[in-house]
C-alpha cells in the first residue's frame, strides 16, 4: 500500500468536509478498498474511516417503502425481517454473494460503489481504460471469459460484480447521497454508469458526495421473487449470469414485471423491453423464453463470453419459472 | 501509539496506518495463532471476531480496530483447555497441514452463534469463506456439527 493518513468522522458533516481533500477515499467495509490498495490499483493518500458515523446504521420503514442506511453490513441486511418479509430478493441475493465473513464487514453503500473483478483492472501490469483513461482495454484481446456482453462499449467490457444491486433494481427505489450543496435522491436504476468512452466513471455520484442510505419501494402486493445465480462453483464465486425477477400473476396473467441481470453487464442491468414482453401474458415456459431472447437481443459477445447470451437467455428464464412457483 | 483490546487484554502499539489488524497481531503482537493466506480476503485463513462477529483481519486497518474487541484463536482455548470446537476438530482430524484450522475453528465458532443448529448443508455454506487446500472439509463439517449438537 502507498502511505495515507487515516481519519475518523464522527458525523457525516465531518465526514464531508474531510472528504474534500484532494487524494482522500472514504472507507467503510473496507473489503473493495484494501484489496485494490494492496494492488496500488487504489492510491489514496488520506482514509476516511465512516464507521463511528453516527444515524446512517439503521434499517426502517418509511411508510410501506425500506430505508437502509448505508453503513448497514450485508450480513445484517439479509438477516432483516422486514427485508426477508417484504424484499426477498434482497436477502437472497446477499446470501448468494461473498462470505459470511466479507458480508460482516461490506456496507450498503460500499457494495454499491464496489468495482469490478476484471483482471486487467486488478493488475498495473496491464492497460486499463477504467484505471488509466485512454490507456487502452486489455480485456478486449485478452482473456474475458468472465466479461460483460450487455452495455459494453470498446473501451471497457468489465461486469458490474454486485448480486445486491441486481436485486434492488428489481424494485423501484433510489439512493440518497449528500453533498455540500446538500442531499439530492438518484433513482436506483440511474445511479450506475454504461462504460461508453469514459469506464474510469462509474457512477453519477460527484466528487465529495456520500451516500447516505437507500429507499427501496413496497414491493407490489401478491409479488413473487427469485433470485438465481449461475457461477463456476456452487457458492463463495461472482455471478457468471444472475437474474432477480418480481413477478405479480393475476387471473392467470402477469401484471407486474422486473427484471435485473447480473454477470453479463457493465451495470447492474434492468432489462426493460423484456418486462415489456410478459405484461398481460400467461407465465408460460414459452412467453418466458421469447422475453429472455428480447433480454439478450442487443447484447455483444465477444470470442471468450459468447455462451453468456445462452446461459444468460437460460438463468432468467429459471429464474422466472422459480418466482411463478413461489409464494 | 494505538491501544487495541485483543483478547480481553489492552495492547499498545506503534504502527503505520497501512498496517492491517493481521500483520498487527503476527508481526507486532507476538499472536502469529492467526494465518496470513491470500492477504485478499479470499481464503478465510485471517479470521478473526471483532465484538463478536467473524471479519477477515487481512481486509480491517489495525487502526480501524481501535475501540472494539478482538478475539483470535489465542483467546478461544489453549493446550491445557481446549474450546470445545478445538477439542472436535482434533477428534475428528478435521485438518493436515493445519495452515487454515485457525481460521476454519473462529469461523466455524461465529457460526454456531448465527445458527446454532445448522444442517450439513448449512455448515457447508455457512463456511465457504474457508478454504482447506489439504480438502480436509469432511472432518471440518463433522466437528461442527458435533459441537452444534
Amino acid at each position: 500500500m502507498m502511505p495515507f493518513t487515516y481519519r475518523r468522522a464522527e458525523t457525516v458533516e465531518d465526514a464531508l468536509a474531510l472528504a474534500r481533500v484532494p487524494g482522500a477515499k472514504i472507507i467503510a467495509g473496507g473489503t473493495t478498498l484494501l484489496d485494490l490498495m494492496k494492488e496500488q490499483v487504489e492510491t489514496p493518500t488520506q482514509l476516511i474511516d465512516l464507521n463511528h458515523v453516527p444515524g446512517i446504521a439503521d434499517v426502517t420503514l418509511e411508510g410501506r417503502d425500506l430505508r437502509i442506511g448505508a453503513l448497514v453490513r450485508n450480513s445484517d441486511l439479509a438477516a432483516d425481517a422486514e427485508v426477508v418479509r417484504g424484499w426477498p430478493l434482497i436477502a437472497q441475493a446477499l446470501l448468494a454473494g461473498a462470505s459470511p465473513q466479507l458480508r460482516n464487514m461490506a456496507t450498503v453503500g460500499g457494495n454499491l460503489l464496489q468495482r469490478t473483478r476484471c483482471p486487467y483492472f486488478r493488475n498495473v501490469a496491464f492497460a486499463c481504460n477504467k484505471r488509466t483513461p485512454g490507456a487502452g482495454c486489455s480485456a478486449l484481446t485478452g482473456h474475458h471469459r468472465g466479461h460483460a456482453v450487455l452495455g459494453t462499449s470498446d473501451a471497457c467490457i468489465a461486469t458490474h460484480p454486485s448480486d445486491m444491486a441486481v436485486a434492488m433494481i428489481a424494485y423501484d427505489g433510489d439512493v440518497r447521497v449528500i453533498g455540500a450543496g446538500g442531499h439530492r435522491d438518484i433513482p436506483l436504476a440511474s445511479f450506475h454508469l454504461a462504460p461508453g468512452a469514459t469506464p474510469d466513471r462509474e457512477t453519477v455520484l460527484q466528487p465529495g458526495e456520500l451516500i447516505v442510505s437507500v429507499r427501496i419501494a413496497a414491493s407490489p402486493i401478491g409479488s413473487r421473487a427469485s433470485y438465481l445465480k449461475v457461477r463456476d462453483r456452487a457458492s463463495y464465486e461472482f455471478a457468471l449470469a444472475s437474474a432477480g425477477v418480481v413477478l405479480v400473476i393475476e387471473n392467470d396473467r402477469i401484471t407486474h414485471a422486473r427484471i435485473g441481470l447480473g454477470g453479463v453487464a457493465t451495470v447492474p442491468w434492468r432489462a426493460h423491453a423484456a418486462e415489456a414482453a410478459l405484461i398481460s401474458k400467461p407465465a408460460t415456459r414459452a412467453v418466458f423464453e421469447s422475453a429472455a431472447q428480447i433480454a439478450f437481443a442487443e447484447a455483444r459477445p465477444r470470442t471468450d463470453n459468447a455462451y453468456k447470451l445462452e446461459l444468460g437467455r437460460r438463468t432468467l428464464v429459471r429464474a422466472l419459472e422459480h418466482a411463478r412457483e413461489a409464494v | 501509539m494505538l491501544t487495541l483490546s485483543i483478547n480481553r487484554r489492552a495492547r499498545q502499539l506503534a504502527v503505520d496506518a497501512r498496517t492491517t489488524l493481521l500483520d498487527a497481531l503476527r508481526e507486532h503482537l507476538g499472536l502469529p495463532g492467526t494465518k496470513k493466506g491470500c492477504d485478499h480476503g479470499q481464503c478465510g485463513a485471517c479470521t478473526v471476531h471483532i465484538d463478536g462477529r467473524r471479519v477477515l483481519s487481512c481486509l480491517t486497518l489495525a487502526v480501524m480496530a481501535e475501540g472494539a474487541e478482538v478475539t483470535t484463536i489465542e483467546g478461544l482455548g489453549d493446550p491445557d483447555h481446549l474450546h470445545p470446537m478445538q477439542a472436535a476438530f482434533i477428534k475428528h482430524d478435521a485438518l493436515q497441514c493445519g495452515y487454515c484450522t485457525p481460521g476454519q475453528i473462529m469461523s466455524a465458532c461465529a457460526l454456531l452463534v448465527e445458527q446454532p443448529h445448522p444442517s450439513l448443508p448449512q455448515i457447508r455454506e455457512g463456511m465457504a469463506g474457508n478454504l482447506c487446500r489439504c480438502g480436509a472439509y469432511r472432518g471440518i463439517s463433522a466437528a461442527i456439527a458435533e459441537v452444534a449438537k
